[in-house]
């Protein structure tokens, strides 16, 4: 059981004019076994939220702390918190040159776990969860997301997700873009993920469409840098209903 | 990685029938003819002239501290020669020397490795040949003369190590529908210098690839040059090059499209690390106007690892003919792209090994390009050493 826990966090990104306050005091608990949905407009800095979790160098933070289990987060490099046990699934996966999809799984997968997986297994293990996702084996021998379609890309997101297997997974966006059947692949990867033990889940999206297929255990709506509200998978179907008015109109 | 692409022929500068530029000077026998190059030459502006031991100027080309051995498929002649033979191998790639240092090394070297492919030979295995330096402080110079029948398929490898201070001359000549592949590693010792001009006539039909990688090396200097002996002639001008503190690596490249219908495609890149460490790429293509139909495309990359390198970078197009299937050319050099760090390290890969998978990644496609399976793994580990002198100490 993992406790992902963010405390009065705070943080900033460079630009010409100084430092700017985009995380304005986010608190928030991903007991392990929980899914938490994040929701909010455009701009509200949710996908700052997800990567100051995973710790991108443009976001400073001023203030707060993330744990994991107890551990400071915000002490550790990007990998420690990666080899910590949280992993984030990329709104804009990057594309690596001359890097096989095969290659990259391999070397992550040993960094994470300490040592080399066994050969023969390894290679049945990436097999199948590849096709669990629909995305063909050959695509083990192309290079890093380097020419992959939107969809493509996010399902290769959900198949590090699954070889990888972290204590909490922050998923940014991973829904944005995605026509109806590879929201479904997507949404499979993320249940199976969840189903284990323990696992919590992070799920950052602007639209309440995933959450047909993922069901969250808490909703937060989030506004101008921290939430606005918490509820139940309802509130979700509130904002469905109304969308973000009510919270971007007390806002200004 | 900051990608900047200039549209192709936008930086074409259009000129007269007369094609005299700095990019080709005329070529002259004698060497009188060329006064010795000063830092006020663009062709050798780049160039750290104090560095060459006098090579490009009137160094005494001494006994040789070079030993030359190989290995030879069947069929092939590999043979040191000279007399009237070496004397007739002189321009067998259709050029006149255009330097001062080409014209001593034709002038004053007695006799040339030759490589002989007959026609319609298809070689099993590489030729190859190791140039083997003992002694940076004797300055002499070598020419080398490879010919390929028409029809043939060989691959020749001219790998160069050890400590030497070298003006050389290679001239290749490209039988009709030939398909040959020409390396010259220069994975020299720290003290080498290597000065060295391949000029390569490519038959009607024939395929020539050219392969420059450049370890190794105080100053290495390189102008692969081809011309086309008749239509339908491809070249690939591939080059990898690794650049360390204080080495002056220097790759010039000119695609002269002599005839219709011929394609050149150059692709270099490069890597830079430690302070001094400098590289020069120059790419030029000439379409002249009798070259209808032709294809050409160039490109240069380049990898700054650390501080305190420079990498130079210019592309030259020079069109003389509207009647043009493509050109184009791209050139970019850029450091570690921040994302693509952050991605893999977010998997839990450390800085160091993330940083060693971005350049051999980088490296990755150009090597398998190469196509010679004997030197893949070479050129793998040759990379990975490299960045043992660096990057993994930053990590």
């Amino acid at each position: 059981m993992s406790t992902l826990e963010i405390k009065d966090l705070h943080a900033s990104v460079k630009t010409e004019d100084g430092p700017t306050e985009i995380l304005k005091g986010v608190t928030l608990t991903i007991d392990g076994g929980e899914t938490h949905a994040i929701m909010g407009p455009n701009g509200s800095g949710k996908s700052t939220l997800a990567y100051s979790i995973a710790g991108h160098p443009k976001y400073q933070i001023t203030s707060g702390s993330v744990t994991l289990d107890g551990a400071d987060v915000l002490a550790m490099s990007v990998d420690e918190r990666a080899r910590a046990g949280l992993f984030l699934a990329m709104q804009y996966p990057v594309e690596v040159p001359g890097v096989s999809v095969s290659n990259f799984l391999r070397t992550a997968k040993t960094a994470i776990d300490g040592e080399a997986p066994k050969l023969r297994t390894w290679v049945k293990d990436v097999n199948a969860t590849m096709s669990r996702v629909q995305m063909d084996p050959t695509f083990a021998q192309r290079n890093v997301n380097e020419g992959f379609s939107g969809g493509e890309k996010k399902r290769h997101e959900i198949v590090q997700l699954e070889l990888l297997n972290p204590k909490v997974a922050v998923l940014d966006e991973t829904d944005s873009g995605l026509d109806i059947d590879a929201l479904k692949i997507v949404s499979e990867g993320v249940n199976r993920f969840r189903a284990q033990e323990g696992k919590g889940v992070l799920l950052i999206t602007h639209y309440t469409r995933i959450l047909r297929y993922i069901q969250p255990d808490r909703v937060h709506v989030f506004v101008d840098g921290r939430i606005a509200e918490s509820g139940g998978a309802e509130l979700a179907d509130e904002l469905e209903a109304n969308g973000y008015e009510k919270y971007t109109g007390a806002a200004v | 990685m900051t990608v900047t692409e200039t549209p192709a022929v936008a930086r074409a500068v259009e000129t007269t029938d007369k094609v005299l530029s700095h990019l080709h000077p005329e070529g002259a026998w004698e060497v009188e003819a060329h006064p010795v190059p000063g830092r006020k030459d663009e062709i050798w502006r780049f160039t750290p002239l104090k560095r060459l031991k006098e090579l490009h100027a009137d160094a005494p080309f001494q006994e040789s501290a070079t030993t030359c051995t190989w290995t030879a498929p069947e069929g092939v002649r590999v043979e040191g020669v000279d007399g009237e033979e070496a004397e007739s191998l002189k321009g067998i790639s259709g050029w006149v020397p255009n330097s001062r240092f080409a014209a001593r090394v034709l002038a004053e070297v007695p006799s040339v490795l030759l490589v002989d492919v007959p026609a319609e030979l298809e070689a099993a295995e590489p030729v190859m040949i190791d140039l083997t330096g003992t002694d940076a402080s004797v300055t002499e110079a070598g020419r080398v003369a490879l010919r390929f029948g028409r029809h043939s398929r060989a691959v020749v490898v001219l790998n160069h190590t050890g400590s030497a201070s070298l003006a050389q001359v290679v001239e290749v000549e490209v039988g009709d529908g030939a398909q040959v592949t020409v390396v010259s590693l220069q994975d020299w010792a720290d003290d080498a210098v290597h000065l060295t001009h391949h000029q390569a006539l490519v038959g009607r039909d024939a395929s020539y690839k050219h392969v420059a990688i450049t370890f190794g090396g105080d100053v290495v200097r390189m102008d692969a040059n081809v011309t086309y002996d008749g239509p339908g002639g491809e070249a690939e001008l591939l080059g990898l090059y690794f650049a360390d503190e204080g080495q002056h690596i220097e790759h010039r490249l000119f695609a002269d499209h002599t005839a219709p219908r011929t394609k050149s495609n150059v692709v270099y890149k490069g890597a830079l690390q430690g302070d001094g460490a400098h590289t020069v790429w120059i790419g030029n293509v000439l379409i002249r106007k009798v070259a209808e139909g032709i294809e050409t495309f160039e490109e240069n990359r380049n990898l700054v690892l650390t501080d305190g390198c420079r990498a130079d970078s210019v592309p030259n197009l020079e069109i003389e003919t509207g009647e043009i299937e493509g050109a184009g050319h791209a050139s970019a050099t850029a450091r570690f792209d921040d994302q693509q760090l952050f991605y893999l390290r977010s998997r839990g890969i450390s800085e160091t090994e993330a940083r060693r998978l971005v350049v051999h990644g980088f490296f990755g496609d150009l090597i398998r390009k190469v196509g010679v399976p004997a030197l893949e793994e070479r050129l793998q580990s040759t990379v990975e050493s490299e960045l043992e002198r660096h990057l993994l100490s930053l990590g």
